[in-house]
């Protein structure tokens, strides 16, 4: 696990906490925590026990309105996680606290209660019920918690008008674009009103046109409603765009919390670092990656930028300076970043980025 | 729930039907009374149980054509097995059996132990079951008539279904039978094979007899076929009362059965006219010969064949409604 | 007819450590040879064979139940209220609907609503529910009927075959259900099922018959015993196939287990209930030629009967009869659950235009009732046009023509299979000492698909040894696995055909639907003519019946085949039959081994049937247990080794095919 991240989430105001949380698939699976089987790799397990390690002694905290990104390979063990979170799988061992109550020790009733106000999902693919209209599958969450008729209606109506599918409503699923049909399952979510929502991988099934639009109605949705998420993906650029903090999981593993320019800069391991070894980095690192101290006799009287400015932001700024820029954190200072330093980003990058990064 | 439109569609159809149901129950238009007239009480329902075999069907539709024309019973012919016919007296399904072989197991279950059944008397006819050979084969082979010669000409009566052994060709599996026994005991080099039926059993005697091919099998009288193609009797070790007793080991003729009816006792307490008909019933082999050739080889259907001998016969037909 | 149509649940897979091919060749030469020394040096010693009058401790323990189940019928609370009332319910429903539609109402001389109401009350019924084509489709069926000279007889069928499949519903929707959501309910009820479906009919019938009377009771119990499980698997099988996403998604939401049912299962199950409801409505009609045995109403009574009389003509043109409203009933249901759906989803479908059209025709309906209540002619199906005897003469005299001009052909080829085939087959299998036979059956069992089958197969094979019938079984199986044999060949043959020719194809598949309709009663009465009672008839029989299912699978097999594999062996310049043989046979060996395996089964679910036209073993015996008290027991324990071997030869198939059947 990695020692890198600076945490800017405290666990008593986290919106979700999740402690040394574990799944393990097969007969007898509890009895393998705590004994030393616990410790062989998924293989190994699977090939002595039969038993598959799905999720292994994971923990984080995610802060109210962040869009926390749990990330990695398909068989990593994310989507199983995310469904632990509202117990749609049985966890094997661990606690997962939601606003304060505590989930893994819910009875039926309560987690049903819960899963009808506090928390809903998005799924890969929609989940949506091909025999309602569109705005019947909107108001389906609100309907099995009982609410009348014309108030679910009417609030289906303002879902619809949110995620943008006006004169749809009395269409069937069947006859919508796979991105529409997200539309509809996005709806159903925010239609609850709910504090945490989850998305399971909701765009990997789209085109990647398609898939850009709704990322971005992702990010206007949670500036205009500000709800906390969690997001699957496999995708990186995906995970790097809407991302506040990453989780990278392998075989069932964390192997790294972070921001996204952290995950960029500092990979935890060979795993990430391959990972994200084709990201541009001057989109994802700030000038925080980048500063230096001083060097003797460097002149420190050029512009001033704040640390969290990204590379390819500062670039131009930096390169037409005479002097090295100045960089802040705030009041603190902490160094300096001249146009060898942004050279290196940039270059570096250029070696397996075929496109130029514009050069002044 | 979000029902879908068609619903009052439907509800209007099952409202249509159930409307239509209540009209039914409304008198009609239709003349109502029954045909014919005649006896005095009121027959009701009179359910016949049907035999299969044509002479068995012949005595029923006359005693039932009968019921329906002169006592305006409301006749019910039911198509079933000897055995499923007794079992159904118990619960007022089967009201008589009109010809039955014998069948002393079913007498003593059901006439002697449940008392559910009790016999109507004879219906005249006298039945005989036996071996029998086309007349081309008695004429060619006299001696093939006794039992004791049958092994000489096993061989010739062998087909791919007997194998090595002379075939020996049964009826309907619910005919009375004791063959399979009686070539085992009687250590005949024969084997039994089922034709599945009377119509069966003619077709392959009319054929033999044509083709004059070989052939020996189960057969009984009164038989209309007998008629058209007079089939010779094979004796067997003569019948003395009780050497049938055990299916397993006998090993003599068939006897002679005297056949009778057989009526529900609820059927008997119930004072119906149709039950006076049928303990009156009886008429000769040779009468029921003419009905069942009406059916059988003239095709005609049973209610319109016993119609046509009933016109031709009213004298007797009178007796039994006296 | 039996197993067959059930989703498969649980693949079987092929066992580890299943032994290599060249190793399993010798182990089959060898079993081979040590039977064949075995039957040379052992031949008809320790066969087991039981005389026709013998009965065995177990069966006569069987009759004994029989007889204290007769007895107690007037004094046990359980039979007099219960079943009791049970039939009596039955029997009120249908004779209320006979009295109304087909029978004469007593006292009036026909029923309360005469052919020409029936017909225009079916009609608007069918557009009611489905769309004018399946009005004009009913309308044109009914008229059918009626000059076919069936009218009475196909309304009853009809409201018995209403009633039995309402009753399903009731019963088998939730048991659905039940064992969609309840691992143990399945567990529990799926030998039940299969029991059900397997146990030949006949095997109960007269029980039946005591409990329940004769006549329509007994004929929707036992409809009902045979219809019953398709419906309940497939609406399990509809209910478990709800996509899992959606399912999570609206657990997601906090719906409670019944909302789940409600909102999810059932609504996205709805198509697939609708094929099980279906199917059972099928499945109820090919039992009504054996309910009419006991005298269940309806069309099966003319065809048991022309059976009876070797009638053809009849059995032809009541089979014919019984085909229509097959086809009548399957377009009409699927029509009226494709409106349903479409009304779903346009809201109000067709709009005014229709709700005139149905308003008008309900009245002209009423009026048409009116008057066929009022006027004979409207009452009674007129005797003219009389379709039915021109076409029952036409193929009487067609068969008479054929058997007399075949006599010879048939009589040979009859011969011919008998000596070559059946015959040594027979003895090889029959006469073999049964400890012997047994253990080569358990060989072949391990040899073709594992342990596990041979584990199952012990278990039936015990059963059989239980039933003391161990003789008759080995003959009723000689008989399978002959007429196996020719339906795998004649479909293999046909199959490939119709799969490489389009024009085959549209040519045969239509006649071969109409033979899996028709019942199966219909062609023993032509099989009788051309081959009188014999085995061979009985192996007819069952291929006919078996063809159909597997020639379509193969055609469909052949048809399925990538086009690009043709492309590309054609390309190289390969002959016609070396395309069959390596390329396109090869890649449809899923759908061969599926075929083989349908084959088998279909052909064994005519066991009994073949019974009555001189089939022999086990099918005889249960026939003549239907017919004679003394041979009840006997009748039904054969019924039981009847499905030992049914099972048994279902899971050795089962389990070869999912081991060879891996293209």
């Amino acid at each position: 696990m990695t020692a890198t991240t600076i945490s800017p989430v405290k666990t008593t105001e986290s919106a979700l906490s999740v402690r040394h949380l574990w799944k393990i698939f097969g007969t007898k699976a509890d009895k393998i925590i705590g004994s030393p089987d616990a410790d062989l790799s998924r293989q190994e397990l699977q090939a002595k026990t039969g038993c598959v390690m799905a999720v292994k002694d994971v923990s984080f905290d995610v802060a109210p309105g962040e869009v926390f990104v749990v990330m990695g390979l398909s068989g990593s063990g994310k989507s199983t996680l995310v469904r632990l979170l509202t117990r749609l799988i049985e966890p094997t061992a661990g606690q997962v606290i939601m606003g304060g109550s505590e989930i893994t020790a819910a009875s039926e009733s309560e987690l049903r209660e819960l899963r009808r106000h506090h928390v809903a999902m998005v799924f890969q693919h929609f989940g949506l019920l091909p025999h309602r209209k569109v705005i019947d599958n909107i108001a389906y969450g609100l309907e099995v918690r009982g609410e009348g008729k014309t108030e679910r209606r009417q609030r289906a109506q303002e879902m619809v008008d949110l995620v943008g599918l006006e004169g749809y409503e009395e269409s069937y699923p069947d006859q919508l674009s796979g991105g529409m049909q997200q539309r509809v399952g996005l709806a159903r979510a925010l239609a609850v009103d709910p504090d945490v929502l989850m998305f399971d991988e909701p765009f990997s099934a789209l085109d990647p046109l398609i898939r850009r639009d709704m990322q971005n109605e992702v990010i206007r949705l949670h500036e205009e409603v500000g709800k906390t998420m969690v997001f699957i993906t496999h995708d990186l650029s995906e995970a790097l765009k809407l991302g506040d903090r990453i989780l990278i999981m392998r075989d069932g593993e964390i192997v790294q919390i972070g921001t996204p320019d952290e995950v960029v800069a500092v990979p935890a391991d060979d795993y990430v670092r391959d990972f994200v070894s084709e990201v541009p980095r001057s989109h994802v690192l700030t000038l925080r990656w980048v500063v230096r101290e001083p060097r003797p006799g460097e002149p420190v009287d050029g512009p001033v930028m704040q640390a969290g400015v990204i590379v390819k932001d500062a670039a131009r700024a930096v390169l037409e300076a005479e002097q090295p820029v100045r960089v802040y954190d705030g009041d603190r200072f902490l160094g300096v970043v001249d146009d060898e330093d942004i050279l290196r980003v940039v270059v570096a990058e250029e070696d397996e980025q075929p496109e130029p990064e514009p050069q002044p | 729930m979000g029902r879908h439109r068609s619903g009052p569609v439907r509800l209007a159809a099952l409202a249509v039907l159930a409307g239509l149901a209540l009209a039914g129950c409304g008198g009609g238009d239709i003349e109502s009374a029954p045909t014919g007239g005649g006896g005095g009480e009121e027959c009701g329902e009179f359910d016949i149980a049907i035999n299969p075999w044509v002479g068995y069907e012949a005595s029923a539709h006359v005693v039932g054509y009968v019921a329906s024309s002169r006592l305006g019973c409301d006749v019910e012919y039911k198509n079933v097995k000897e055995e499923v016919a007794w079992q159904g007296m118990g619960n007022d399904e089967i009201d008589v059996v009109i010809e039955n072989w014998g069948h002393d197991d079913l007498k003593k279950k059901y006439i002697e132990d449940q008392g559910i059944a009790q016999e109507a008397g004879s219906t005249g006819n006298v039945g005989i079951i036996g071996w029998y050979v086309p007349p081309w084969m008695a004429e060619e082979y006299p001696d093939i008539t006794d039992w004791k010669n049958l092994n000489k000409y096993a061989d010739m009566f062998q087909t791919s279904e007997s194998g090595d052994k002379g075939q020996l060709l049964d009826g309907d599996p619910s005919f009375v039978t004791n063959d399979e026994a009686l070539v085992k005991n009687l250590d005949l080099n024969y084997e039994v094979v089922y034709a599945g039926s009377e119509a069966a059993l003619i077709q392959a005697f009319r054929q033999a007899e044509a083709n004059k091919e070989p052939l020996i099998g189960y057969f009984y009288e009164p038989q209309w076929f007998m008629a058209e193609v007079p089939l010779v009797k094979v004796d067997l070790p003569p019948y003395k009362p009780g050497c049938d007793a055990d299916p397993e080991k006998v090993a003599c003729d068939y006897p002679e059965y005297d056949l009778d009816k057989i009526v529900a006792t609820d059927f008997a307490k119930s004072g119906s006219p149709a039950y006076d008909l049928v303990k009156n019933f009886q008429w000769t082999n040779d009468d029921q010969n003419v009905v069942a050739k009406y059916i059988a080889a003239d095709g005609m259907d049973p209610e319109e064949a016993a119609e046509k001998w009933v016109e031709a016969n009213q004298d007797k037909v009178d007796a039994w409604l006296k | 007819m039996s197993v067959l149509d059930r989703p498969r649940v649980e693949e079987p897979v092929p066992e580890v450590g299943a032994p290599p091919r060249l190793k399993r060749g010798w182990a089959v030469g060898a079993t081979i040879f040590v039977w064949l020394g075995g039957w040379a040096l052992l031949r008809g010693t320790a066969t087991l064979e039981l005389g026709g009058a013998e009965l065995t401790g177990f069966h006569q323990w069987l009759n004994g139940v029989r007889d204290d189940f007769d007895a107690a019928r007037d004094t046990s609370f359980f039979f007099q209220y219960v079943i009791g009332g049970i039939s009596t319910a039955i029997d009120t429903v249908v004779t209320f609907f006979q009295e109304l539609l087909s029978q004469p109402a007593f006292p009036r001389p026909v029923p309360e609503i005469g052919w020409l109401g029936v017909v225009a009350l079916l009609t608007w019924l069918a557009y009611a529910l489905a769309a004018w084509r399946s009005a004009l489709l009913v309308f044109v069926s009914l008229l059918l009927f009626g000059s076919l000279g069936y009218w009475t007889d196909s309304i009853d069928l009809l409201i018995v075959t209403a009633v039995a499949v309402a009753i399903c519903v009731v019963i088998g929707l939730p048991t659905g259900i039940w064992m969609a959501r309840s691992k143990r309910a399945t567990a529990a009820l799926t030998p039940v099922l299969d029991l059900m479906q397997t146990m030949p009919a006949f095997a109960y019938l007269a029980p039946l018959a005591l409990f329940f009377g004769i006549g329509p009771a007994s004929a929707v119990v036992t409809t009902l015993i045979y219809a019953l499980p398709p419906l309940v698997r497939i609406t399990a099988h509809g209910i478990r196939t709800v996509a899992p996403t959606t399912l999570e998604a609206s657990r997601s939401l906090g719906t409670t287990d019944v909302q789940a049912l409600r909102k999810v299962q059932l609504p996205m199950a709805k198509r697939t209930i609708i094929v099980g409801v279906n199917q059972c409505m099928m499945a109820a009609l090919s039992m009504a030629t054996i309910a009419a045995l006991i005298n269940g109403p309806g069309l099966g009574q003319p065809v048991a009967q022309a059976l009876q009389s070797l009638d053809i003509g009849s059995a032809f043109v009541s089979g014919i009869a019984i085909v229509i409203m097959a086809i009548m009933l399957d377009r009409t249901t699927t029509a009226a659950s494709q409106r349903a759906e479409k009304e779903a989803r346009a809201g109000r479908a067709g709009g005014r235009r229709r709700w005139v059209v149905l308003g008008a025709g309900g009245a002209v309906a009423l009026v048409l009732v009116y008057v066929s209540r009022t006027y004979l002619w409207a009452a009674e199906f007129p005797e003219r046009p009389d379709l039915g005897t021109p076409l029952s003469d036409g193929v009487t005299q067609l068969t008479d023509w054929l058997v007399t001009t075949l006599e010879n052909v048939t009589n040979s080829l009859k011969d011919l299979v008998t000596y070559a085939l059946i015959n040594p087959l027979e003895s090889l299998l029959a006469d073999t000492p049964w400890w012997l036979m047994g253990l080569v059956i358990l060989a072949f069992a391990y040899l073709l698909g594992g342990w596990r089958p041979t584990a199952i197969s012990a278990v039936c094979l015990l059963v059989i040894l239980g039933t003391g019938l161990w003789n008759e079984t080995m003959k009723t199986l000689t008989t399978t696995l002959v007429a196996t044999l020719i339906v795998i060949l004649s479909a293999l043959v046909v199959g490939v055909w119709m799969g490489r020719n389009h024009r085959a194809d549209t040519a045969i598949r239509p006649l071969l639907d109409a033979l899996q309709t028709i019942p199966p009663f219909v062609y023993l009465v032509p099989a009788l003519a051309l081959f009188s009672t014999s085995r061979f008839t009985a192996i007819v029989a069952a291929v006919a019946y078996g063809v159909p299912i597997a020639t379509k699978l193969i055609a469909d097999g052949i048809r399925g085949v990538s086009p690009t594999s043709v492309e590309a062996a054609r390309a190289a310049g390969t002959t016609a039959w070396q395309m069959i043989s390596k390329v396109q046979l090869p890649m449809a060996r899923a759908a061969v081994v599926l075929a083989s395996n349908q084959g088998l089964l279909y052909v064994l679910s005519m066991v009994v049937i073949g019974g009555l036209v001189g089939g022999g073993g086990l099918g005889y015996l249960v026939v003549a247990g239907f017919s004679q008290a003394q041979l009840f027991g006997k009748g039904l324990a054969a019924g039981i080794a009847i499905t030992a071997l049914g099972i048994m030869l279902d899971r050795i198939a089962q389990y070869a095919a999912a081991r060879y059947g891996r293209a």
